[in-house]
């Protein structure tokens, strides 16, 4: 929780200026501040919502869908969600790192 | 007496035809439904459980023999936050009665002793009390009530009122008197009653607790008088309490049964639902037979523990292919048969579509159609289902194994023997996905829930335990996880989704685990733990061994959702829904709340290497015989 916090106080200060490259940190404070941890954790591991990281599908197919879905995830329009702050949010996306193998979780073997 | 004659012919008839059903439904194990016969007076004082108790003695309180009739009852807590208009009452429990069989369980809110007895009947099998102020506290109490009609558990409440104004005190207990006190509540109890007389209490009582106990079981109301509490025993009043003879569970039709038998037995992919199924251990053990029998996956929705996790037929996670492909679909106490078969998209439109394929056939075995009532929408969409069976279905899987066996000829056996081994493979595809979803977020700050529940199943799973608490909130990982095969590893829901029902409930199971010397333990809500924290207090104070970890996400998380989806709809914002749903600024300090009331608690638990060794601390506790806390701050589902 520290650590979001202080994430999140590190994207204040980042703010919202012209996007040169997308960025991961800037992209985990959105991924926060507008709500997709609430559905999918805040790895995107999943929950209410599927996985959607590590390994996100491509991004012009998750734009389309957060852009202009119609089921279960409520849409997210350029209105509320510029095209930067999504490229930041799917930035954060890729960097989050794969798990450890289920062999190596010894809690998790059968 | 004219009158009972008739009615008495009436309902003989109605009997006669419903016993053709129930003897051809009742091959093994079953109970013959008893003689249906009106005591004569004497035979009604002969039939008495505690005829040397009694008090001929006049002069004795009133309140006294009421704690007779309980007794005779089987009843051995009575939860109950205090209150003047069952003092009498009360006095009796604690020096006739000797607090024991019954003893008084101090609860802090009346909702709080509803969830009590809610929890302590999924595990004890039978009802506890519930003493209840008349008004402010029926009103407190309410919601437990809604919860335990809406998932089917019989609670005995006991209500106190004053009804002669002429001995009511001025002030407050005219405040707390109403003319038909248990209005409020029949909306949504099974029945109510205001006797008269301690013969009639005592018969009302009787005849409540059957009522009660009987499919649909739901609970009950009876008024125990102020005047009558505190009044004496009158001179020459003769007074006995009817024999308690639990009523045999109503089972389905034969002809209908053997209907439902025959599209099971001919069907190519069966597919078998169960939700407030196992009343008892049969229960799991009728279903997995049936299941076997028919080599038909089992989707357990979970309202009660209905079918071993680790079973090659329980399919729980994969319903939706399931239901997909199904040709005959056999609901089995399911509350929401629609939603069972139907896709519902919660969006702009709210889009609806038939999971099912075209020409599925439904059977539903149930006690849905038995009782209901009109205000309250309990009842769910309707679905149109081809086999309705009213019945209950603990009751009624008995005569459905026998008739699906019965319809089998030798080449369907056959093909339904060479359906297991595909049902292996997928039941185990199934539980290696599950394991691996959880090595997601393994590592994650907050902890994640799939963390949470393996390293709880690893601090457990060689205890006696009982899960006491429902997993919907945390994904369901504890049924995603762990081995759950036992009656009492899962005790199912709330019902009627009302908060404030978690705790109270977890340390009414946790009473009646104890008995069985099991741990109980209650991964709990931070949302729907401070709606009633006091609950934790009665954990203490009645030195219950219940083990409680936060599943603290610091939020009504599900409101957080619908905020976000209505702010992110109506196109304005999408980054307010913490306003109104968030449990943060200040964080609660769960430990120190437990630490508060004499509780053993530590954390909050940021960092998920923690969690082991402070699970191990706290398993420690209690199996020492105590009550002890943990927080862990998790992510959100
Ligand atoms: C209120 C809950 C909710 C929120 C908030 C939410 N999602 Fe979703 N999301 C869902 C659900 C539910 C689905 C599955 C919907 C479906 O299949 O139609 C989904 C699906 C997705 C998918 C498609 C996954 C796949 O593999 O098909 C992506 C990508 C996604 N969400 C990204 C996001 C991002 C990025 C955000 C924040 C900008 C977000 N979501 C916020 C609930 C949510």
């Amino acid at each position: 929780m520290r650590s979001v916090l202080s994430a999140l106080a590190a994207g204040l200060l980042l703010g919202s200026s012209a996007h040169a490259e997308p960025s991961a940190t800037n992209g985990h404070v959105l991924f926060v501040k507008v709500g997709c941890y609430q559905c999918h954790g805040y790895q995107g591991q999943g929950g209410a919502g599927p996985r959607i990281a590590p390994d996100p599908l491509p991004f012009d197919g998750l734009a389309a869908f957060v852009r202009t879905t119609s089921g279960e995830m409520p849409p997210y329009t350029t209105t509320i969600l510029s095209d930067n702050d999504l490229a930041d949010i799917y930035a954060y996306l890729q960097s989050i790192p794969r798990p450890p193998a289920l062999a190596d979780v010894p809690l998790l073997k059968q | 007496m004219e009158t009972m004659k008739v009615d008495r012919r009436k309902f003989l008839a109605g009997v006669a035809g419903a016993s053709a059903a129930s003897t051809m439904a009742a091959p093994r194990g079953a109970a013959a439904a008893p003689a249906v016969k009106f005591p004569s007076a004497a035979a009604r004082a002969a039939e008495t459980l505690v005829p040397a108790a009694l008090p001929a003695s006049p002069g004795r309180p009133g309140s006294d023999f009421m704690v007779d009739v309980i007794r005779s009852l089987g009843i051995e807590y009575i939860a109950a936050n205090p209150a003047s208009s069952f003092r009498g009452l009360q006095e009796s429990i604690v020096n006739y009665g000797g607090n024991a069989k019954p003893e008084f369980l101090t609860c802090m809110h009346e909702e709080s002793s509803v969830a009590m007895a809610h929890g302590y009947f999924k595990i004890a099998g039978k009802p506890m009390g519930v003493l209840c102020h008349g008004t402010v506290g029926l009103q407190h109490a309410s919601m437990g009530l809604y919860n335990a009609w809406c998932d089917r558990v019989p609670v005995i409440m006991i209500l106190g009122n004053i009804v002669d104004a002429a001995k009511r005190r001025p002030g407050v207990e005219w405040l707390h008197t109403a003319q038909d006190v248990a209005a409020i509540v029949r909306d949504f109890t099974k029945w109510d009653d205001l006797p008269g007389s301690l013969q009639h209490f005592a018969e009302s009582s009787v005849r409540a607790y059957k009522i009660a106990t009987t499919p649909p079981m739901e609970p009950v109301v009876i008024v125990a008088d102020g005047g009558l509490q505190e009044g004496p025993i009158s001179d020459g009043e003769s007074l006995a309490i009817p024999r308690l003879v639990a009523t045999a569970p109503p089972q389905g039709d034969a002809g209908a049964v053997r209907e439902a038998a025959r599209l099971l037995a001919n069907a190519q992919a069966p597919v078998i639902v169960a939700d407030r199924l196992a009343r008892t251990p049969q229960g799991i053990t009728l279903l997995v037979e049936l299941a076997e029998t028919l080599n038909a996956p089992v989707i357990d929705q979970r309202g009660r523990m209905n079918f071993p996790t680790a079973h090659y037929l329980c399919h729980s996670e994969r319903a939706r292919a399931l239901i997909g492909q199904a040709d005959v679909i056999c609901g089995l106490e399911l509350t929401d048969y629609w939603g069972t078969v139907n896709a519902y998209t919660d969006n702009h439109e709210r889009t609806t579509t038939a999971r099912t394929k075209a020409g599925v056939k439904l059977v539903s075995i149930g006690v849905g159609d038995l009782y209901t009532k009109s205000n309250y929408q309990d009842f769910e969409r309707f679905a149109a289902v081809d086999v309705p069976i009213a019945g209950d279905g603990e009751a009624t899987l008995p005569a459905l194994i026998e008739a699906v066996k019965a319809s089998l000829p030798a080449e369907r056996r056959t093909a339904i023997a060479g359906r297991a081994e595909a049902m292996r493979k997928a039941h185990a595809a199934m539980r290696e996905r599950q394991r691996v979803d959880a090595t997601y977020a393994w590592d994650a700050t907050p902890v994640s829930t799939a963390r949470l529940s393996a390293e709880l199943w690893g601090a457990i799973k060689n205890e006696d335990w009982s899960l006491v608490s429902p997993d919907n909130f945390i994904s369901r990982w504890p049924h995603r996880l762990w081995t759950m095969e036992k009656h009492h590893h899962f005790i199912g829901g709330s019902g009627g989704a009302g908060e404030g029902y978690g705790l109270p409930a977890a340390v009414g199971a946790a009473l009646a685990n104890r008995a069985a010397g099991r741990l109980s333990v209650n991964i709990q809500c931070d949302g729907d733990m401070m709606y009633a924290p006091g609950a934790l207090w009665t954990a203490v104070h009645h030195q219950l061994p219940l083990l409680t970890v936060m599943h603290n996400n610091r939020a009504y998380h599900q409101e957080t959702m619908h905020l976000q989806r209505l702010g992110n709809r109506r196109n304005r914002g999408v980054d307010r829904a913490g306003i109104g749903t968030a449990i943060t600024n200040p964080n609660v300090d769960y430990a120190k709340l437990a630490q508060s009331m004499g509780m053993w608690g530590e954390g909050p638990i940021e960092n998920p290497a923690d969690l082991g060794p402070a699970l191990a601390r706290a398993v420690a506790v209690v199996k020492r015989g105590e009550p002890a806390l943990l927080d862990v701050v998790t992510q959100p589902r």
